[in-house]
């Protein structure tokens, strides 16, 4: 019960930063926007699947971008929270110890939501739309939510492991840049030299930005590569590898503080 | 005779190899301040860690309000608070939305946590800045708002991690009256300090540490008594009149008299004080010598540390 209610607690915390600094939403928001735009207008015509098509092609491509991009916020938040004592005030009250990381990453989901309404929002402005109507598309934004919950274990790992917070603004970009570049978010793997096309195929964003792609009914691919046919299940998959993976880890690392 | 508040045995903590506590023992009684006085890496903030649940120990035994650190680590905290070197506190949040989060994590109600805000914001006098982002507090403030969440549930022991380092003459001295405040109400004070003339001011026992264990326990008037007796002090006007000085001095304290005719001074230990004093200076003017200065000095804590680890403080 109260493990429920602390994490409750520090979900409304997290959030309260959001309400706080409303001007980190107008600069994370500039990112994906300016995506939309230059990719979308700029460069739009000279790409395989051109003009109008091509933003119907981009912007899944764009809310699973936003979600990576995430990441950085999360670590960031953890890090600082270690660096300036915050931890150990929790870890000395009666407070549940897994309150830090249930309400991070409730409010990490509260906050990818607040975010796909934006760029939903953004994407019809532009023309972007929905295909298969609202079921497939509620599925579709389940497995972008999905990979975000993944993304959050990972950005709360790495901000358990860096300790500095400015450190950790610094890494995330050069980490998240080549996952967005070498993936099929704004070009077709097939169009890169044989190894990169095979890591872009094989990328985690490659397979959710694929099945969401089908489930908006938006223009893909068309590749008959093995992880491209079985985006479905790789979008399903991979998430949950991460998760399998960095979850432990980051908990490990929580508890190892009282080494 | 109430029990310890606080009881340490034969703590050891080793780090890749390095024992930072090596057979670390305390114990502080119900509402009294207790320091631990030692220099950087000496093991204060280790020993702290550990007694506040943030640490586990390899070794030994500590009990804290009743309670055993290691068995029953959920009840320490139930009864015992934290100020650590940093102000931790949220930066984000307002001095008000901090209090209420840790009231909340403290699992009072939601009124209840406002209402224990609001007078916890009045104590400290941060009612007028209680709804600015805590960012934009001076190091006083952040540290002031840091000691009121600590104070939330009224903890029976409270531990502070040199709860005054980098903070101006004012803003200590508001720490150091919030601290003798909590100790008439009855709290029991663990606090660390490089500063001895800190120590010196708070502390009704001082425990001095050194290379991860207690090296001497002691009032502050124990562990100056401990460094050796009163000294007497007289500078001469004229440097030529030193020896004379010394023979007038060495018959009054029966001792032998230190000269330093750089200084133009004389040092001689006294048993008693005022005795040593009036005698002095009536053999002095006696023998017609002229004094610029003379008194009877206690050896400070500095003294008292520099002796007791064979290194100075900090």
């Amino acid at each position: 019960m109260t493990t429920l209610a602390d994490g409750w607690v520090m979900t409304g915390r997290y959030l309260r930063h959001v309400i706080r600094e409303p001007e980190q939403i107008v600069i994370y928001f500039s990112l994906p926007v300016m995506f939309v735009l230059v990719f979308g207008y700029v460069f739009g015509s000279g790409m395989a699947v051109g003009g109008d098509s091509y933003r119907e092609f981009l912007l899944p491509g764009v809310f699973v971008m936003t979600q990576l991009y995430g990441l950085g916020a999360t670590a960031t938040a953890i890090s600082l929270d270690i660096s300036r004592g915050v931890v150990d005030r929790f870890r000395s009250m009666p407070t549940a110890r897994s309150a830090l990381m249930v309400g991070r990453s409730t409010a990490d989901l509260t906050r990818a939501l607040l975010e796909m309404a934006v760029l939903i929002v953004c994407g019809l402005l532009v023309g972007w739309q929905a295909h298969r109507g609202f079921g497939p598309a509620l599925a579709a934004i389940g497995l972008i939510l999905l990979l975000r919950l993944a993304l959050t274990w990972v950005g709360m790992f790495l901000g358990s492991v860096v300790k500095n917070p400015d450190t950790v603004s610094v890494i995330v970009f050069p980490l998240a840049f080549p996952l967005t570049a070498l993936s099929n978010v704004f070009v077709a793997p097939e169009q890169m030299p044989a190894w990169l096309g095979a890591i872009s195929q094989w990328n985690p964003i490659s397979a959710t930005v694929a099945a969401a792609r089908e489930l908006f009914g938006n223009p893909g691919l068309g590749s008959d590569a093995w992880p491209a046919e079985h985006a479905m299940l790789l979008a399903v998959a991979w998430p949950l590898l991460l998760i399998a993976v960095f979850a432990p880890l980051a908990i490990r690392r929580y508890r190892r503080m009282s080494r | 005779m109430t029990s310890p508040a606080i009881v340490a045995d034969g703590l050891r903590k080793t780090y890749r190899g390095k024992a930072a506590l090596d057979g670390f023992g305390l114990t502080v009684a119900t509402g009294t301040v207790c320091g631990l006085l030692g220099p950087n890496g000496a093991g204060k903030t280790t020993a702290v860690r550990i007694l506040a649940t943030l640490l586990d120990f390899d070794a030994g035994r500590a009990e804290v309000a009743g309670a055993d650190v290691a068995r029953e680590p959920g009840l320490v905290r139930e009864r015992i608070a934290l100020t650590g070197q940093y102000a931790a506190v949220d930066g984000s949040l307002t001095g008000r939305q901090n209090l209420v989060l840790f009231g909340r994590l403290h699992h009072l109600g939601r009124r209840a946590a406002r209402a224990r805000a609001d007078e916890l914001l009045d104590q400290f006098t941060l009612t007028e800045a209680a709804d600015r982002s805590a960012s934009e507090y001076s190091g006083g403030m952040q540290r002031r708002l840091d000691l009121a969440a600590s104070l939330i549930r009224a903890p029976r022991v409270l531990f502070l991690d040199e709860p005054t380092t980098g903070l101006d003459p004012r803003s200590r001295n508001q720490v150091w009256d919030t601290v003798r405040k909590l100790v008439a109400d009855g709290t029991t004070v663990l606090m660390t300090t490089q500063y001895l003339d800190e120590a010196d001011q708070l502390a009704d026992r001082i425990s001095v540490v050194d290379t991860g264990r207690v090296v001497a326990e002691g009032t502050p008037d124990e562990l100056k008594a401990t460094i050796g007796a009163d000294r007497l002090e007289v500078v001469v006007r004229d440097a030529g009149r030193l020896a004379d000085a010394a023979a007038v001095l060495t018959r009054v304290v029966g001792a032998e008299v230190g000269t330093d005719p750089d200084t133009r001074q004389l040092r001689a230990p006294v048993t008693d004080r005022v005795t040593a004093l009036i005698e002095a200076a009536r053999a002095l003017r006696g023998a017609g010598i002229a004094v610029d200065d003379l008194g009877v000095r206690r050896p400070t804590l500095d003294e008292a540390f520099l002796q007791l680890t064979g290194h100075g403080a900090a």
